[in-house]
Parts: structure tokens; C-alpha cells; sequence
């Protein structure tokens, strides 16, 4: 068995099986706790309130008028690379089959060149975050090894499918192999490090939002 | 007396037949440049050719479908034919040969015996082991031991095909016949492998006259193969590449897309991870290649390519064994594995979270309950 064999056979299967326990367990670790009493009386309707977790989920995706100054290039650097890593992953047509391989169906792909231009934005943008996380005194004091093993293997990623592509750094299907098996890693790690974020982050908005909302606070 | 053909040395039978020596250096740069040999190799080439005697080729074929042979004897440039009757002397292959039996045989014996140390050996086919070798067997000998045998008095063994160089076919899984490669049965001499199932015709004539010709092994891969032939990739010289770039795939064999020469990636073709000459040498004289017949590659000059899942699954797809790409079906039932233990594991971890929450929300009823 060779390593791309491996990569997208055996080690594909035993990333997904994990990925899917891990994710399956912290999610279930969470919704299954018992929700604390409120004491107080609701301020608003259990319909309002709920809207307002829905409203919070908008409002905190977006940065907040009077900080726009202090936060708005960080948000920005993060939507953009999000974007750009959602544009790679998605409308790659390699990434399209892959995904048709999985799930039988697939769509429309964009041309190979302006994924490639795509990356390459992107990846300039992931190591434009690592910089601004080792520089920034607080960021820097709030990291750990999650935040940069997570950014790491991100990063590991989209370098060794660049490299593919571009077949850079070594024979077409070396490069392929380690992407895939870098995909394998990254499935593995993501449910226990915080690229969890991409389940928790909108359920946890939202139920902020409902708690505030029915003590009458906005946010 | 005039001596024999077979003790001439190349110029003189070049002479004798009537090719002038300016056409022969000619026929030399050619090849030279076919093989990416620097310029200066041309002249060279033709100067070491002139003197040199006709080097012994013994050509043996074990468990193979003389696909390969069959190839060979379609080289344009230089022609099997130039080859074996002005720079080489094939003194056996029991394909060509007329001979048959013990007569073979012993041309076989002789050839060894005469040019013992000097002789080039070709193999064709991978080598059985299984049953005591007795799958394959040639005059009461089992490949295996012809192979062992023939392969001491070797200059150089130089591997046509995919079934001698990594064992083909009959290697791939489950392998009834114990087939190996020729590199796995003989250490220590100097083995070229020209892959390809079969190998391009240019590419078996090109590699062996560069080393009869330099009387050195060419530079090769990490797989043993020229790097003159085997260093680029098919898809880095495909002339469809700029499809791919652009995004346009061929989705079947008969859509608008195939019509237009678009992108075979997505029907599988293995170009990307085939190293080979297809693309610029091409086969039938330079005529086309599968790709420029409309058939993906399915990287046939890589070891173990029968193995590597469906012939027509992208090689991006997943690859689960035996049945190549994997069914939504299957990846489902993965899923579902891992979500059932992933949630027994999350009750088990709400169950402790909970009762962490009541310690924290009932500190006295605890103390009450230990004291």
C-alpha cells in the first residue's frame, strides 16, 4: 500500500469515523446538560427572546459600530481568508470530485487558475492572522498550542495543495498524498481543538442572545 | 575471407550496406536528441558506434503477453530492424528466432557462453515464483532460474515492460503465480527499467541504443526508469493541460466537452501521476497517444497500477480498497459508526457534566449526605 493509497483509503476512513465520534461527543457532551434554572421572570415573550438569539447571531458577526476602529481589520482578515478557504475547498474541481466520491453529487467547479490565485490570497492571509497573533501582546497572552497546531495544520493544508497543483516540492503524487493525509489530520484534530468553532460558533451566539433577550438586555 | 556479420563492428556494416558516414551522424544527433542527451552526445555516439562491435542481446520472455514484443518491433526511430541488423546482435529471442527446441536452447547457451560478462539481457514479463517456479517454464527450466542464470553473465539488464520492471499484471493482487519483479530476484547488476504496458516502441529502441551506444546506464528515477523518457509527467506535457487549468472536463466519453478535447481528469485519467513519454514521444511513429484518442491515461508505466482503484475514478476520489471509490452508502454507514459511539460517549459525558452541576448547585446537600 502506498502512501496515497493509504491516505485517501484507509486513513480517509479512520479520519472520518473519528471526526464524526468527536464531533458527535462534544456536541452531545453540551446539548444533553441540564439548562440552569432562570429565576427571574421573563422580560420578554419566548418568541421575542428567541428572536433575539437569531438577531445575535447577525449582530455579533458583524463588528460593532463604536470598535469598528480596534477590530475591523482583524474581522476582516478573517472573513476574507474564511472565504478565500471556503472558495479553495468548495469550487476546486479535484475538491468537487472528492466530495462527489463521498456524497454522490457534486456541481459546477471554477477554472484550476483562479483557484490557484485564490490560494495563493489565502494563504497569504493565514500567515498575514499568524502574524498578527505573535504580535499582538493580548492575543499572543491568550494563545495556545490549539490556536497554532490549529492554524498549523489549516496552513498544512492549503501549502500542500498549493504545492500540488503548482507541483512544487516533489513528484504529483507525493504531494497529493500528503495532502490528503493532511486533510486525514485535520479531521482527526477537529473536533478536539478549536476548529470546533465551526459547530459552536452560531448555537452559542444564538443562545447568548435568547439568555439576554429574556432579560430584556440587547445585543 | 570476408568476416562474419556478427564480428563486424558497426561502422563496417554501416559501410557494407551503404549508409555514408555523414548520414550516420545524422541518424546519431537524432537519437541523441530524442533521448534530451546533450548536443555534443550526437557525434560521440556515432565515433563509439563506429568502432565498437555489435554487442550480444539476449532477449527472454517469461510470464508476459508479448505485448511488449510487439511493441518493440513498431519502433519508427530507430527501427527494431536498423537495430538488430546494424548496432546490436540479438542472439536470442524465441520469439523472432527461426530456431526451435534444443536448437534454441543451445543458441541461448552459446550466446551466454561467448559473451560472458558482455551481453545485454532484455526481460520481458514478470517472473513466477509460485509451485517451485513451475507456472513458467521454458526447455525443463523454470523462469526463475533461467532468469538467475542468464542474469550473472549480464552486463546490464535492461526490463521491457511493466510486468518485468514492476511486475504488471500478474503481480497485482492476489497474484496466483508468486510473481515478482526482475529487481526483486536479481542484486547487483545494473537493471533499467522501461515500463509500460506496453512501453513506448521509441523508448525500449532509444533506451537500448543509448547504453550500447554510451555503454553506460542512463540517468534513471528513483523507479529505475531513463529520465530521459520517464521525468516528466504525461499530464505536465499533455497538450489538454490548458483545459485543466482552465477548469473544462470532459463529465463522460461522449459529451460536448470530450468533443472539444476538454480535460480527461474527471474520467480518470491518471496523467498527473504517470510518468512517461506519451506525451511528446507518442506512439505509431508520433501519430497520437490514448489521451489524443479520447481515453484518460491509466498510467500504466507505474508500479502497481492495476491496484490503484478504478481506472476510471479521479484521482482525487477516495480509493476503499478493492472497490476503488467509496459509495455515499459506505461512507453513510462509516458516519453512522462513528455519531452512535460519538453520542454514548457525550451521554456519558452529560451524565458527569450534570452531576457536576448539581455538586456545584448543592454543595450543602452533599456535605449533608458524607457527614
Amino acid at each position: 500500500m502506498d502512501l496515497l493509497h493509504f491516505a485517501r483509503g484507509l486513513g480517509l476512513q479512520i479520519a472520518i469515523a473519528i471526526f464524526c465520534l468527536g464531533v458527535t461527543w462534544r456536541i452531545a457532551s453540551f446539548a444533553l446538560l441540564r439548562i440552569r434554572r432562570e429565576y427571574s421572570r421573563p422580560r420578554e415573550s419566548i418568541l421575542k427572546y428567541m428572536l433575539g438569539g437569531l438577531i445575535t447571531v447577525g449582530s455579533r458577526s458583524w463588528p460593532h459600530r463604536e470598535f469598528i476602529g480596534r477590530t475591523g481589520a482583524g474581522e476582516a482578515l478573517g472573513y476574507s481568508y474564511h472565504l478565500g478557504l471556503f472558495a479553495v475547498v468548495l469550487l476546486f474541481t479535484p475538491h468537487i470530485l472528492f466530495l462527489q466520491s463521498l456524497f454522490g453529487f457534486g456541481w459546477r467547479g471554477l477554472p484550476s487558475s483562479v483557484i490557484t490565485i485564490l490560494s495563493v490570497i489565502t494563504l497569504t492571509l493565514f500567515l498575514a492572522v499568524l502574524f498578527r497573533r505573535v504580535t499582538n501582546k493580548v492575543m499572543r497572552l491568550l494563545s495556545n498550542f490549539d490556536d497554532y497546531f490549529s492554524w498549523f495544520i489549516t496552513m498544512l493544508v492549503m501549502a500542500t495543495g498549493l504545492a500540488a497543483t503548482a507541483h512544487v516540492g516533489g513528484p504529483y503524487e507525493t504531494l497529493l498524498a500528503l495532502h490528503i493525509l493532511s486533510v486525514d489530520v485535520l479531521l482527526i484534530w477537529f473536533p478536539f481543538g478549536k476548529l470546533m468553532h465551526a459547530f459552536y460558533i452560531f448555537p452559542s451566539r444564538a443562545i447568548n442572545g435568547a439568555l439576554l433577550a429574556r432579560k430584556g438586555a440587547t445585543s | 575471407m570476408q568476416p562474419l556479420a556478427d564480428e563486424l563492428a558497426v561502422g563496417d556494416m554501416l559501410r557494407q550496406n551503404g549508409v555514408s558516414r555523414r548520414r550516420f551522424i545524422k541518424y546519431c544527433t537524432g537519437v541523441a536528441s530524442a533521448m534530451a542527451l546533450p548536443p555534443w552526445m550526437g557525434p560521440a555516439m556515432a565515433q563509439q558506434l563506429q568502432n565498437a562491435p555489435r554487442p550480444s542481446v539476449i532477449y527472454l520472455s517469461f510470464q508476459e503477453c508479448t505485448g511488449c514484443f510487439e511493441s518493440f518491433t513498431r519502433s519508427f526511430s530507430p527501427t527494431m530492424e536498423s537495430l538488430i541488423f546494424n548496432v546490436i546482435s540479438l542472439d536470442y529471442d524465441d520469439t523472432l528466432m527461426a530456431a526451435a527446441g534444443e536448437q534454441a536452447e543451445s543458441a541461448l547457451a552459446k550466446a551466454m557462453h561467448d559473451n560472458y560478462g558482455k551481453y545485454v539481457l532484455i526481460i520481458d514479463g514478470s517472473v513466477p515464483t509460485g509451485a517451485g517456479g513451475g507456472y513458467c517454464t521454458s526447455g525443463g527450466k523454470s523462469a526463475v532460474d533461467t532468469l538467475r542464470e542468464a542474469a550473472q553473465g549480464a552486463a546490464a539488464i535492461v526490463c521491457v515492460g511493466t510486468c518485468s520492471s514492476f511486475g504488471g499484471i500478474p503481480f497485482a493482487d492476489p497474484n496466483p503465480t508468486d510473481a515478482w519483479p526482475v529487481s526483486a530476484i536479481v542484486a547487483n547488476k545494473p537493471i533499467i527499467n522501461v515500463s509500460g504496458c506496453p512501453p513506448i516502441p521509441e523508448v525500449i529502441t532509444g533506451t537500448l541504443l543509448q547504453y550500447v551506444t554510451t555503454g553506460k546506464v542512463p540517468d534513471l528515477d528513483e523507479h529505475l526508469r531513463p529520465k530521459a523518457f520517464f521525468g516528466t509527467t504525461i499530464h505536465d506535457r499533455c497538450y489538454r493541460r490548458s483545459f485543466y487549468d482552465q477548469g473544462k472536463f470532459a463529465k463522460t466519453f461522449d459529451d460536448e466537452g470530450a468533443r472539444n478535447g476538454w480535460c480527461l481528469y474527471e474520467l480518470g485519467c491518471k496523467g498527473p501521476t504517470t510518468y512517461n513519454a506519451c506525451a511528446t514521444t507518442k506512439w505509431n511513429g508520433g501519430t497520437s497517444f490514448p489521451i489524443e484518442s479520447g481515453h484518460g491515461c491509466i498510467g500504466c508505466s507505474e508500479p502497481g497500477f492495476w491496484d490503484k482503484g478504478s481506472l476510471y475514478s479521479p484521482l482525487s476520489a477516495t480509493d476503499w480498497g478493492k472497490a476503488g471509490e467509496s459509495s455515499p452508502r459506505q461512507v453513510l454507514e462509516l458516519a453512522a459508526g462513528g455519531i452512535v459511539a460519538g453520542a454514548a460517549l457525550g451521554v456519558v459525558s452529560a451524565g458527569s457534566g450534570r452531576l457536576r452541576q448539581y455538586r456545584s448547585e448543592h454543595p450543602l446537600d452533599i456535605d449533608a449526605e458524607e457527614g
